[in-house]
């Protein structure tokens, strides 16, 4: 299970601004603090962002002492090239760990480059990040890691990689890594090659394992239970990316000691589902899919009463007027599973009653994250809008952070979030209330607002106006599909100079109405990257304030 | 996959609204799988209705993504189609259930195809179907980039069923079927049952042969196993005629191609 990496010391964005605009300073070293990388600020045009920052690094640690005391690289959803990742492997000799998460614009041959000159890398972990492959240019890094003596590798994590990786090699680097605790597998490894990998690594303590499939043709099948069991460390589980239902009992003997079991990739029925979650009772974090059911979360609750998090996604994600989970299995859970923390929640159908229910039942709620498809659906039984069970949530839970909303929704629930959301740092909405009287509610009342997203909700210039006062004290505020004029953003941009506010149309012609306002801090001096307009269809991004620091 | 049981999907079918076309005489002849709301509300709000489309590549659910992405344009606009009628009616074989919609003040019609929602990552999306079948490719998160900078609209993938054509001895109208929606041979077998028992009992009426107009409908059974008056078999990715049930769903939903139900009695003919 993928964990978020641990947060930079220090704001991002303020670092990076003191990067920039301070190059002389001497003060900053690499040393053991967690490289400032971007989290969601927007990166400008892909090529840009990572080669600045790393060159602004490489301009400090000038001395080669330096510049092997950054070790440590971790980026999220970022814009990273191979050429990027060559600079890294060049300048930085004793780099020990590199994470990249919902990362982009790289593939193969970048990963060579690590491998091969990383002599000291320990992490290798690519997470949910997009890994090109052209034909042409694939190139296996795998091989590339060295081939003699051990490695000091601790994890290595390719699960969301593609195209097929070197069993060979692999092997022969697990073979060579004594101290590996965390490997995760792409689906190019199958039900064998996994059952050889686990032979050679039996201390792993966090498995991803590939497809989870039968082969083609398999004379004869090894004891996968057998190698499961050899591993008495293993905590999490993940992978199971083509899965054959009829491996599962493969991983009984590991399930007692599981606290994390990430099955978002398989889709398995209740019943098979039953037949691996009766046995682990220690699981604290599970991501599933819709597939198993009420039946299946009900089996949740019932055996998993040390759950922490939960997430369900949608096989289908289409619109439909029923789907395989509702507010059933939602209260199934908050009955069962009291100690839940977070969870995030995709339904066709939900009711108050069980959403009041869990605000009930599990009050250490920090993440609360539901999704009704449908959209503007209320109450599957009243009929009435879904404001009491969010309104239920933002009152009963009083460590709640982080709130997604969405069903039918009126000004009413917006105000229950201003007046009992006094925590809540980051808000997604999604075509929900009434009018401006809204927004003013969100904006007025929760002092800890940092993250703001909306799209297709009636919000507008008067809305907007009422945040003035709040919105240095903001990450980011998306709105997109709302009712904002040009004429209001500009009166923001002009107010709040310190704020960057982008303003995107789809149209090419310059239009009253805007579709998409980003607006966001940033230390960083005003974009100068604004897209040349090539006609209709593209999009036209304009700056509207500029940066500046004392 | 869809994986609701035939109970559920009969339940929800009541739920939607059903348009009947029917010659004198027949009822269930022509079933329209009308995916109509059952909320209707006027669109009010002076929303662009040419919105733009941010979100298709969305990680982590959240709505934000790689920011060099181009807006699209959203695909299907949303009202006429869907606002027919202000109460949600069920007919089912004769029985009148009326649902009346919720008496709230708001007015707003759901849109159609609505790009970028849900908030799934696009990633996510193509893996949870791409192992059901081989017909929707699994786009890159690289691939939908390159389309969203270029003018096309994004093609989310989460509107792609797998139809196959389905045609049956002795009925002159052929069906399609969305295989995506099972997940075994038993619940496509039941659809096949579902799609057909009332075409085949027009076709004999209309044929003269059974007398009797009153009959119930038959039901279509023994597809699978051979014990029924008709078979099911298909075409596969390589033109071959198969019997239906040899492989795993899975693989089967990977090469079929078309079905086909026979009359077991013709099975010899191709064997």
């Amino acid at each position: 299970m993928r964990e978020n990496p641990p947060p930079p010391t220090t704001t991002p964005d303020l670092a990076r601004g003191e990067i920039a605009e301070s190059s002389t300073s001497k003060n900053r070293t690499g040393s053991s603090e967690p490289f400032p990388g971007p989290t969601e600020n927007p990166s400008p045009f892909p090529d840009q962002v990572l080669e600045n920052v790393l060159e602004n690094v490489l301009h400090f640690l000038s001395f080669r002492k330096d510049r092997n005391a950054a070790s440590l690289l971790h980026l999220k959803r970022m814009s990273v090239t191979d050429e990027d990742l060559r600079l890294v492997a060049d300048s930085f000799a004793s780099f020990r760990e590199l994470l990249l998460v919902c990362c982009e614009g790289f593939g193969t041959p970048g990963l060579a480059a690590i491998a091969s000159k990383c002599r000291l890398l320990k992490v290798l972990e690519l997470v949910e990040s997009v890994i090109e492959v052209e034909d042409d240019e694939e190139v296996d890094w795998v091989s590339c890691f060295p081939n003699e003596g051990q490695t000091h590798l601790e994890s290595l994590a390719f699960d969301c990689v593609e195209c097929p990786v070197n069993f060979e090699a692999l092997e022969g680097l697990v073979a060579r890594s004594p101290n590996l605790k965390k490997l995760r597998l792409n689906r190019s490894v199958s039900m064998v090659q996994l059952h050889r990998l686990m032979l050679r690594a039996p201390q792993l303590t966090h498995l991803g394992t590939g497809s989870f499939s039968a082969n083609e043709n398999v004379d004869q099948e090894p004891d996968y239970a057998s190698a499961f069991a050899a591993c008495r460390s293993l905590v999490c589980l993940s992978g199971f990316r083509e899965i054959w239902p009829d491996y599962l009992p493969a991983i009984y003997p590991v399930c007692a000691n599981l606290t994390s079991l990430n099955f978002s990739y398989a889709d398995v029925n209740a019943e098979q589902l039953k037949s691996v979650i009766c046995h682990c009772h220690k699981l604290q974090i599970l991501w599933v899919l819709d597939s198993i059911r009420d039946e299946g979360l009900q089996a949740v609750a019932a055996t998993c009463k040390d759950l922490r998090e939960l997430r369900v996604f949608p096989v289908d994600a289409r619109e439909e007027t029923e789907g395989p989970v509702s507010e059933v299995g939602f209260e199934a859970i908050s009955q069962g599973c009291r100690k839940l923390e977070s969870i995030l929640f995709f339904c066709q159908t939900m009711t108050n009653a069980a959403v009041i229910a869990m605000s009930k039942n599990c009050p250490d709620l920090v993440v609360f994250r539901l999704c009704i498809i449908g959209v503007y659906r209320p109450d599957a039984v009243t009929q009435e809008p879904m404001d009491e069970g969010f309104g239920a949530i933002v009152m009963n839970c009083k460590k709640l952070t982080r709130l997604a909303v969405s069903g039918l929704l009126t000004d009413r629930a917006f105000e229950y979030i201003g007046r009992y959301g006094k925590l809540v740092r980051t808000l997604s909405v999604a075509f929900a209330g009434d009018t401006d009287t809204g927004l003013k509610y969100v904006l007025e009342g929760c002092p800890n607002l940092q993250k703001l997203e909306i799209r297709d909700s009636p919000f507008g210039d008067g809305a907007l106006r009422s945040g003035l006062h709040h919105y240095y004290n903001m990450r980011f505020l998306w709105m997109s599909s709302c009712k904002l004029t040009r004429q209001a953003c500009q009166e923001v941009a002009q107010a709040l100079p310190h704020m960057v506010l982008e303003v995107i149309n789809n149209d090419g012609d310059a239009v009253d109405d805007v579709e998409i306002l980003y607006m966001y801090r940033s230390l960083d001096g005003p974009r100068n990257d604004t897209p040349e307009n090539e006609g209709a269809g593209k999009g036209e991004v304009e700056i509207e304030a500029t940066m500046s620091i004392g | 996959m869809n994986e609701m049981t035939r109970n559920e999907r009969e339940s929800s079918e009541e739920r939607k609204l059903e348009l009947r076309l029917a010659p004198p005489g027949v009822e269930n002849w022509f079933k329209t799988n009308n995916k109509q709301r059952d909320y209707d509300y006027d669109y009010e709000s002076k929303l662009s209705l040419s919105t733009t489309n941010y979100f298709s590549n969305t990680n982590n659910t959240s709505f934000l993504h790689f920011p060099s992405n181009k807006p699209i344009v959203r695909g299907k606009e949303s009202s006429s189609s869907q606002t027919c009628c202000p109460k949600s009616v069920e007919l089912q074989n004769g029985d009148n259930k009326v649902t009346a919609v919720s008496n709230t003040s708001q007015k707003r019609t759901a849109p159609g195809a609505v790009v970028g929602w849900p908030p799934i990552r696009s990633f996510r999306k193509n893996l949870a179907t791409s192992s059901n079948s081989k017909a929707s490719q699994p786009e890159s998160h690289t691939q939908q980039h390159n389309k969203v900078a270029g003018k096309k609209p994004i093609d989310n993938n989460y509107g792609k069923g797998l139809f196959v054509k389905i045609n049956m001895d002795g009925v002159p109208i052929g069906r399609k079927v969305d295989l995506n929606a099972y997940d075994s041979y038993q619940n496509l077998s039941s659809a096949v049952d579902e799609l057909f028992r009332g075409l085949l009992k027009a076709q004999r009426d209309s044929s003269g042969c059974g007398g009797n107009k009153e009959e119930e409908e038959k039901v279509i059974s023994g597809l699978l196993d051979g014990s029924g008056e008709y078979t099911l078999v298909y075409e596969d990715n390589e033109g071959d005629r198969m019997l239906v049930g040899d492989v795993p769903w899975h693989m089967f939903v990977s090469t079929v191609k078309r079905l086909r139900v026979l009359k077991s009695t013709e099975l010899s003919a191709f064997t």
